[in-house]
């Protein structure tokens, strides 16, 4: 089983069930926002730090740590 | 009339807690924000976990029966406790941070606050590179995603939580390249006896622990006791880290620096409870800042219990004791009732384990590696030197001139270093708003009400 | 002459600062800290949007012009631990819904008519004025002088001044007073007596206490607002944008919960939301129908701040007065004693010309405008609360 996500334009397929940041780690990106310049992705993994959040489905500020990836779902970076 | 027990958190604490609760005969709810329960102990998923992550797995399949009598609420993220005029509970249930959850409001006779605690990581020069993240969250991903952060990861903090981390990355395919331990091994032997990681009378915790310690000398992973990851270096990742040794303060050694490759770290100096509702809720905190319970863990609002990681770090067995305790006082139950005798028995052993913990404190020296320009606050990328321009000024004058603190995650990450480094309490865990709302959420709340009015 | 100013919010610290640069030997006394209170509470608002004819208005349209100098004066010396007060003319712009639009009109030409500037936008001007603006806002009128500050750091800017040129700062509560020949020679603290030729309370929603304990009469009441802050985003506000009927809300003595919307960006990226008006002493409960009631009329007027996250919430306790005046000037029983308080909603907005006028009470240097309207032995200030 495998579900497809769209990041940065580009399609990644990640295992059923696994979190956006599971499925992003899963196709080797490691950061995902700009904060003050530099890049963060996943920090605390728990959903308390607030470092992994994109924008899903036209949503800003979703942890993709706490989201389910669901197919067809299209994320985009954040940047401030 | 039936009492109706509100629990927020399905962990160890809170499971414990509703298992008891419905053995009392209460009508027992359960809110937890995670789309499965568990917590972050059992952070588990059918298809995506390693079986052999899956501790006290039996304890936690009886304790999943609970969901069964009880009504629990999955997603349901709490953004609000009321208790003036008695118990209301305010959630929103849906997919974590989507925009058009569903209001769920929970009056109820009692509550059990088990929120449980997050990873506190110390700040490192270097520590905002992506490829660095908490011991909690390679734990999770690990669990629930079955993903890694790099091929070859430094551990490093304090406390026994570092074990089952590293063996965690090692299961889902990662190397660990060494595990670094603050405390040194005189200190760990003072605290823990002759033999680390083993304790009498917690026979199930050391079991564990020996299995995890079997696990890194199997996969000749280095231990290092008394030393400290003072850097993290790369050029937009993770590249390398410093290892140094630390003295009983944790202040790090000069002339003992190291370095060791890797392409990811993963930093836990141990935990910080989630206190938010129990401090909306009213409940009195101790100095050291958990929620002061008695021996029923009723906190100092009526009706209101606490049990786990946020009265206290003890770990999953501790919390599944207090839970227990909780759970059946919550519903009525006494303490001299033989049902509860058996959990009233295993909190006082697991008491003395959660005392040993204090062996991992975090020393006061560890402020030496940091750089002037080193962020503090993520979010908002305030740096050290940024904070002592305020040192002279009212903690909220600082917050808001700097704005450490005030960003995306509400102090939660950074507010106990900011207070060490200001040295100055600043109440960041009291927080109006407990979980994310989005506006149009909240609007719907209002537009809900002035129907029922109408 | 040494003088004791009561309260480091911002009326307190312009008071500080106006008596310093006029000569006075000044210790600012707080139980709590610099803007610890109202002034770190509130949106830093400084609008003449708001103000019907008459000498609110009057002491608006001075102040707006004194905060442009005086914001630039503290923010040419930048210095370590000194922040900015990140003053911003942003300008305000104000809506009206359907009917509302006609009496919105009416009130602004009663505005120009006292030298405000008041501009009627069509409904294509607002949308390039704002163009994330509700599809059914009909007309507007444009503010350009309404301006904002960070209320804590203008507050604590301003006392950072003051300290620089001579003051003194402490940190005690006021507990008693001392009297001679009718007039008041200092006060009781926790932390000692603190002898005084003048002292000026500036307790905010407190002032009315503080009167007490110090032999005087000043009816201020608490009135509780409450603001929304959502998660930093992209600047999609670019104004002080209001919902008409906030000018209804501010003019009210109804006690009951009121809100009217009140949106705007700050320099952190968050967007703020106001606001609420409700007199229910210093009371923190019941919380929710205010938040959401804002939460509501907010995606009434911008639709995308629905999907947007709330990231906190604040409130504070305004000083209110039955008239909806100031209170500036010397109490009506206690020679030597004065009151800067009641500004309620405005009191950012008109500290520095308040303080100047506190200067002219003390000391006699010139008052920026008449005195008279704002003097707290006015009738209907001097009734028990």
């Amino acid at each position: 089983m495998s579900v497809r996500i769209r990041f940065d334009g580009e399609e990644i397929a990640g295992r059923d069930g696994q979190t956006i940041a599971g499925v992003l780690l899963g196709a080797g990106r490691r950061s995902w926002r700009l904060a003050g310049g530099a890049e963060r992705g996943v920090f605390c993994g728990i959903g308390v730090c607030q470092d992994c959040v994109v924008t899903v489905n036209g949503i800003e500020n979703v942890r993709a740590c706490q989201r389910t990836a669901l197919e067809g779902d299209v994320v985009e970076r954040e940047a401030r | 009339m039936t009492r109706r027990v509100a629990i927020l958190g399905a962990g160890p604490a809170g499971l414990a807690a509703a298992e008891a609760a419905l053995s009392a005969g209460a009508d027992v709810v359960v809110l937890d924000e995670g789309e499965r329960i568990g917590g972050q102990y059992w952070r588990h998923h059918e298809q995506l976990t390693d079986r052999r992550m899956q501790h006290q797995h039996a304890r936690f399949a009886r304790l999943g029966r609970v969901a069964e009598a009880a009504t629990v609420h999955r997603e349901a993220s709490v953004w609000r406790v009321d208790t003036a005029h008695g118990i209301r509970v305010h959630a929103l249930v849906g997919p974590a941070d989507g925009s058009d959850r569903e209001a769920l409001t929970i009056d109820a006779d009692a509550l059990v606050i088990a929120t449980g605690a997050h990873d506190r990581a110390l700040p490192v020069p270097g520590w905002t590179l992506p490829g660095v993240i908490t011991a909690g969250a390679a734990q999770a991903l690990a669990k629930r995603d079955g993903a890694i952060v790099g091929e070859r990861t430094v551990v490093a903090g304090s406390g026994p939580f570092l074990l089952p981390v590293a063996d965690s990355i090692a299961l889902a395919g990662g190397s660990v390249a060494e595990v670094v331990e603050a405390a040194g091994v005189a200190a760990i032997a003072r605290g823990w006896g002759r033999a680390p990681w083993q304790l009498a009378g917690v026979a199930g915790k050391a079991g564990e622990l020996a299995q995890y310690a079997g696990g890194l000398l199997r996969r000749r992973t280095p231990f290092r006791f008394g030393q400290a990851v003072t850097r993290i270096h790369g050029q937009g990742h993770v590249e390398a880290v410093t290892v140094q040794h630390v003295d009983a303060q944790w202040r790090p050694v000069a002339g003992t620096e190291r370095t060791v490759t890797c392409d990811s770290v993963a930093l836990g100096h141990g935990f910080t409870p989630r206190l938010e509702a129990a401090i909306q809720a009213g409940c009195d905190l101790s100095p050291e800042r958990f929620v002061v319970v008695d021996d029923r863990q009723a906190t100092s609002v009526a009706s209101v219990f606490a049990a786990g990681e946020v009265t206290g770090i003890g770990g999953a067995d501790t919390a599944l004791a207090e839970g227990a305790v909780a759970g059946f006082a919550a519903a009525g139950g006494s303490l001299d009732d033989r049902r509860i005798s058996g959990a009233v028995r295993a909190r006082k052993r697991m008491h003395a384990f959660a005392t040993r913990l204090a062996t991992h404190a975090i020393g006061p020296g560890w402020t030496g590696w940091l750089d002037e320009d080193t962020i503090i606050c993520r979010c908002e990328s305030v740096t050290r030197a940024r904070l002592s321009e305020y040192a002279a000024a009212s903690s909220r004058a600082m917050r808001l001139a700097t704005r450490a603190g005030l960003g995306a995650c509400q102090g939660r990450t950074c507010g106990r270093t900011v207070e060490t480094l200001i040295a100055a309490d600043v109440d960041f865990d009291r927080r109006p708003v407990l979980s994310s709302i989005r506006i149009g959420e909240l609007a719907r709340l209002h537009h809900a009400e002035h129907k029922e009015q109408e | 002459m040494r003088t004791v100013v009561i309260g480091a919010g911002a009326v307190g610290a312009a008071c500080a600062l106006a008596l310093t640069e006029a000569g006075a030997e000044v210790i600012v006394l707080d139980r709590a800290g610099v803007a610890a209170e109202t002034s770190s509470r509130c949106e830093g608002n400084i609008l003449v949007s708001d103000k019907g004819p008459g000498p609110e208005a009057d002491l608006a349209i001075l102040a707006n012009r004194t905060w442009r100098e005086l914001a630039k004066r503290l923010d040419d010396e930048p210095a370590p631990g000194r922040p900015a007060t990140e003053f911003e003319a942003k300008g305000g712009v104000v809506v009206a819904f359907g009917a509302g639009a006609g009496a919105l009109e009416e009130f602004a030409a009663t505005q120009r008519a006292i030298g405000i500037r008041a501009v009627p936008v069509s409904a294509a001007e607002l949308r390039e004025l704002e163009p994330h603006l509700s599809d059914a806002v009909d007309a507007g009128v444009h503010y350009p002088d309404d301006a904002q500050v960070q209320p804590s750091l203008a507050t604590q800017a301003m006392l950072a001044h003051a300290l620089r040129l001579g003051a003194e700062f402490r940190i005690a509560e006021v507990i008693g007073a001392r009297h001679a020949h009718g007039r008041i020679t200092g006060v009781d603290t926790s932390d000692g007596v603190v002898e005084a030729d003048a002292v000026v309370n500036c307790a905010g929603p407190w002032a009315g206490a503080v009167a007490e304990l110090l032999g005087g009469r000043l009816d201020i009441r608490p009135r509780r607002g409450v603001i929304l802050v959502t998660t930093p985003m992209r600047q999609r506000v670019f104004h002080k944008v209001y919902d008409a009927d906030y000018v209804g809300a501010v003019g009210s003595a109804d006690a009951a919960l009121q809100t009217s919307t009140v949106v705007e960006s700050t320099p952190a990226g968050t967007v703020l939301i106001g606001s609420s008006r409700e007199r229910v002493g210093f009371s923190a409960e019941d919380m929710l129908p205010p938040l959401a009631e804002i939460a509501a009329k907010a995606t009434r007027l911008f639709p995308f701040l629905a999907d947007t996250m709330l990231l906190r919430s604040y409130f504070g306790f305004r000083p209110y007065t039955p008239d909806h005046l100031p209170a500036i000037g010397e109490d009506g029983d206690v020679a030597g004693l004065f009151h800067a308080a009641g500004h309620e909603g405005a009191g950012i907005g008109l500290a520095p010309t308040t303080g100047e006028l506190i200067a002219h009470a003390v000391l006699g240097s010139p008052a920026p405008l008449d005195p008279t309207p704002f003097l707290p032995t006015r009738a209907g200030l001097r009734s028990a609360a």
